[in-house]
């Protein structure tokens, strides 16, 4: 019996149930894939430029962040995201993808009003929390070091 | 003439003379690929973005529409249309380049039946004599806007749909033909609590349902009068629960009933619960259903297009979706 007042419990049955397990394996290894191949990158970088692995942080993230706009460019990347869900959207290719996506979408719109201004629609939310994240951290162990 | 409570018959006779349908590329690669006019082969409709792409589809369906008969652009007394984007601009843009006074509707989803009902009433009054009737959406602009950008790499669920891209047009008067309007039923906003703007099929089952056995009440039939029974894009998941919904009124449709947004795609070709968007009903109703018509292969049918009235501002803001659905009779003129 589907109902109005209990609707959402009635039609519960009807409704495809998200292939939670599925979905974490595939998220783990397109994700571990990503980070290995972002360790691959550090890795040469250290052993043809003769960084450290501080040094080769920058360039790996830049590479990597190449390549997914490129992929997104392409349109491989949005059939990427759809088979691995959170593995590729967690890794950096996953963030530069959101900008990437979201400056193509608007360039019909010019450059200032429609690239611009919204290619942060998505990653704007990331940006944020991230810096608020940092401060909050930062604050903590400021207050660890002076006290302890 | 009223007829029932939430419906109208058309007793002094609307007749079809003529309807075309245009798709994009994916849509013509499905199961009724045959039996669209015309396929544009690329996603841009060889335009430079998507709301042009989108233009240009609606557009070649209405010149195509009014080239099938002998009745000049001029001679069209009103075009009724609508889409899906903001301020339902492509068909207001449309109709900026048509010798015809224009009125813009919004149903959602369900604007090719609203569309339709309105051209029938007023040819029916005798206030217009030609109508055209039509309306499109656009995988890309849709998902734009009412989503996420087309190329972003989020995963979606099983539930959502996908926008199919295509526009239909249909163009009614009181001249004898094969196909005759003979009434509709005028949906009420639904809202059954639901809130996830990327399951729409169960969202709008309540309304279909409604509106079916609102339209059997008040033409005192039972479905099996049909030959077939569209809804517009209840999709994988509404269609089981929509089902339900009219067999615990008292109506089985098991037989007769048929989702048009699972007849656009072959399982294959990666839709999800399948097509959604006013292109659903629209391709569908002003392609496969008009020709089976003609055919003989069908007497009556009954067509609800299905709408969820949501804007992506207003479900941020945790409010749930209304739904509506409209249907609208099309039979053989010469099936009693």
């Amino acid at each position: 019996m589907i109902t109005k007042d209990n609707y959402k419990n009635d039609i519960k049955k009807y409704q495809p149930k998200p292939k939670l397990l599925k979905n974490c394996i595939k998220a783990f290894i397109i994700g571990g894939l990503i980070c290995v191949i972002g360790q691959a990158l550090t890795v040469c970088y250290m052993n043809i430029f003769d960084m450290t692995t501080k040094q080769a942080g920058n360039p790996t993230v830049t590479t990597l962040i190449l390549i997914s706009s490129l992929m997104t460019g392409l349109g491989i990347y949005d059939k990427l995201g759809q088979f691995a869900g959170a593995g590729a959207s967690v890794p950096v290719t996953g963030f530069a993808n959101s900008i990437t996506s979201a400056a193509l979408e608007h360039k019909s719109e010019g450059i200032v009003l429609g690239i611009s201004t919204n290619m942060f629609k998505l990653a704007g939310s990331v940006i944020v929390f991230g810096v608020v994240a940092a401060y909050v951290v930062g604050l903590i162990r400021y207050s660890i070091q002076q006290f302890f | 003439m009223k007829i029932g409570k939430h419906s109208w018959l058309f007793n002094n006779g609307v007749f079809v003379q003529s309807s075309a349908t245009v798709s994009g590329p994916k849509e013509k690669l499905g199961p009724l690929g045959d039996t669209y006019d015309y396929s544009f082969d690329n996603l841009y409709c060889n335009e430079k973005t998507w709301e042009k792409a989108e233009k240009a589809l609606i557009e070649k369906a209405i010149n195509l529409c009014i080239g099938k008969t002998n009745i000049r652009k001029d001679a069209i007394d009103l075009f009724i249309g609508g889409d899906l984007l903001n301020q339902i601009v492509t068909t207001s843009y449309v109709a900026r380049d048509l010798p015809t006074p224009y009125l813009g509707v919004f149903g959602a989803c369900s604007t090719s039946m609203e569309a339709l009902a309105i051209a029938g009433a007023l040819v029916d009054s005798g206030n217009s004599h030609n109508v055209l009737a039509g309306t499109s959406s656009h995988y890309a602009t849709a998902e734009r806007q009412y989503r996420f950008p087309t190329e972003y790499g989020g995963q979606k669920p099983d539930t959502q749909t996908s926008t199919a891209t295509g526009a239909g047009c249909v163009l009614v008067n009181n001249e004898q033909s094969d196909i005759q309007v003979e009434g509709a039923t005028i949906g009420q906003a639904i809202d059954y609590g639901a809130t996830d703007p990327l399951d729409l099929g169960s969202a709008m089952a309540p309304a279909a349902a409604n509106t079916i056995v609102q339209h059997m009440e008040d033409f005192n039939r039972q479905p099996d009068y049909y030959d077939l029974i569209l809804t517009g894009d209840l999709s994988s998941v509404g269609t089981p629960i929509f089902k339900k919904m009219t067999e615990q009124s008292g109506y089985d449709l098991e037989e007769i009933h048929r989702d048009c947004g699972l007849m656009i795609y072959h399982s294959n070709q990666k839709v999800f619960a399948g097509a959604s968007g006013c292109a659903s009903s629209a391709l569908v109703t002003f392609g496969y259903v008009m020709q089976q018509l003609k055919d003989k292969k069908v007497n009556n049918v009954l067509v609800v297009a299905t709408g969820a009235l949501l804007n992506p501002t207003i479900v941020q803001q945790k409010e749930s979706i209304p739904c509506i659905a409209h249907g609208v009779v099309l039979k053989r003129a010469d099936a009693s």
